[in-house]
């Protein structure tokens, strides 16, 4: 099943951010996990980099692809969940919990093109 | 154009298998993952439905003369039953496919390729049969074809598909009635391949599933199962650009025969050398190089490209195969792989990243 959690905000690229005040949580949802299988490697940004909407961040990767990570607000890194680098697997896992990087938003309106829970859920059951 | 599909084919959806188009052909990549699977066929048993591969039956009075025509390897002389494995090849090197070729008699022999060259192959076949007095019987659709493959494949074979063959030996086959049964796989294991009837490898197929004692594999599995073990791919490490000997293949052109197409040269560039080689690449990374990403010299300067590359299942290590400048095709040199936008350290290794496990 289709895991959507109210309140974040979701791109159509399958990426998700969780806003705590001017931070942006960004990780990819229950169905990118799901799309892509069992993880192996996550591919992650350093902290200062900064990332733009829109643009790749990174990538997670399954055994026979690499998929890239898109951001969808910008920013500059503050956090990078380091667990993932030893254990990838934790996306598969919980992807809501287990976020990808945090990010100093510097445009909070591109909150305004991502969909939220119910819109996102619609988008996804039309995949 | 609606892709083909084998006969084993609902099976595979009722199993839940994933479906992917290749090679024309609507095949499972996985059922449950491709790492328990890869891990299963390591382990224990393993089942592929290779039914997709082509069939090509060349007999007649010239069907050895012919074979040594147009296959790299040498099979004069050989036992009926013995199988080989080589390539055909352009006259200008470059290869046309890999194949098997069992010999099942003086004047006949049954050849196995690639699901994704069957019209190139058959089309090259025929054009070169001026000459000979043969007849090519293309037979891809009549066979189906299951390979049994891992440590426990031969008791499988025998105790849950009732198919007597612990007596055979590496790289032959024997024929049970119309069905043809060889010691050979695609994934460093012991194991079977099996050429059959749709009815009978259906059968088979539901054997084995009901036994519980062997794990349906998809094409995901199997192509990281012979990446481990250094086997090529048609289409990464050989292709009409890439020669056997520059894959490290030159061992299954027996370039002493008095003619093949591509002889001359195969044997010039077994003497000279070539400029470009694929080699094993190990990283020191867990990052993973995959198909395309750049290789380079430490000094940045761009040398070639990894042609397929996978963390390895078995060994866990970021490991590839490329195709690179000979010059830093030495084993133990240093080379850099660029993944995105990143540069990675590694070292020039032997593709075999795992050792195989025949029984020879």
């Amino acid at each position: 099943m289709n895991k959507v959690i109210e309140g974040l905000c979701y791109s159509k690229s399958h990426e998700y951010v969780r806003v705590e005040g001017n931070i942006g949580i960004i990780g990819i949802s229950d169905y990118a996990q799901h799309a892509l299988g069992n993880v192996v490697y996550v591919d992650m940004p350093d902290v200062d980099d900064e990332v733009e909407a829109g643009e790749e961040f990174g990538a997670v990767e399954s055994v026979k692809a690499a998929s890239d990570l898109i951001a969808p607000v910008s920013g500059t890194v503050v956090e990078v969940n380091e667990a993932l680098a030893d254990k990838p697997e934790l996306l598969n896992e919980d992807a809501y919990e287990n976020w990808i990087i945090k990010v100093e938003m510097c445009n909070k309106d591109e909150l305004n093109n991502l969909m939220d829970a119910k819109a996102y859920a619609d988008f996804c059951d039309k995949q | 154009m609606e892709n083909k599909r084998t006969c084993l084919y609902d099976r595979h959806v009722k199993a839940g298998a994933l479906i992917s188009p290749f090679a024309g052909f609507d095949m499972p990549i996985q059922y449950s993952d491709i790492a328990s699977e890869h891990n299963a066929v390591r382990t224990d048993c393993g089942v592929f439905d290779v039914s997709h591969m082509g069939e090509v039956w060349v007999t007649g009075p010239d069907a050895e003369r012919y074979v040594q025509h147009i296959f790299t390897n040498d099979v004069a002389g050989a036992p009926a039953g013995k199988v080989f494995y080589g390539m055909m090849c352009r006259p200008d090197g470059g290869t046309v496919d890999d194949l098997l070729v069992y010999k099942m008699g003086d004047r006949s022999f049954f050849l196995v390729i690639n699901a994704a060259n069957i019209d190139k192959d058959v089309a090259w076949m025929q054009s070169h049969t001026e000459g000979f007095d043969i007849t090519l019987d293309h037979a891809s659709d009549r066979y189906a074809q299951i390979a049994v493959q891992g440590p426990n494949a031969e008791r499988v074979m025998e105790e849950v598909l009732g198919i007597p063959c612990a007596e055979l030996a590496f790289y032959t086959a024997k024929t049970i009635g119309d069905t043809i049964v060889s010691r050979t796989g695609y994934t460093g294991e012991d194991g079977f391949e099996v050429y059959g009837s749709s009815d009978y490898v259906c059968r088979l197929w539901d054997l084995l599933a009901d036994s519980h004692r062997c794990t349906p594999c998809g094409l995901g599995c199997r192509d990281t199962l012979r990446f481990e073990v250094g086997l090529p791919l048609y289409g990464d490490e050989l292709s009409d650009d890439i020669s056997p000997i520059m894959a490290g293949l030159g061992m299954f052109c027996k370039t002493d025969k008095p003619e093949f197409i591509g002889r001359e040269e195969l044997a010039r560039q077994k003497a000279d050398g070539v400029e470009r080689k694929v080699v094993g690449i190990r990283l020191d990374d867990k990052a993973i190089p995959r198909h395309g990403y750049p290789v380079c010299t430490t000094e940045g300067e761009t040398i070639g490209e990894v042609t397929t590359g996978y963390r390895s299942i078995s060994t866990g290590q970021s490991v590839c195969m490329a195709l690179i400048d000979s010059r830093y095709a030495k084993l133990g040199t240093a080379v850099d792989v660029q993944i995105r936008k990143k540069t990675f350290h590694g070292t020039v290794v032997k593709k075999r990243f795992y050792e195989k496990h025949y029984k020879k």
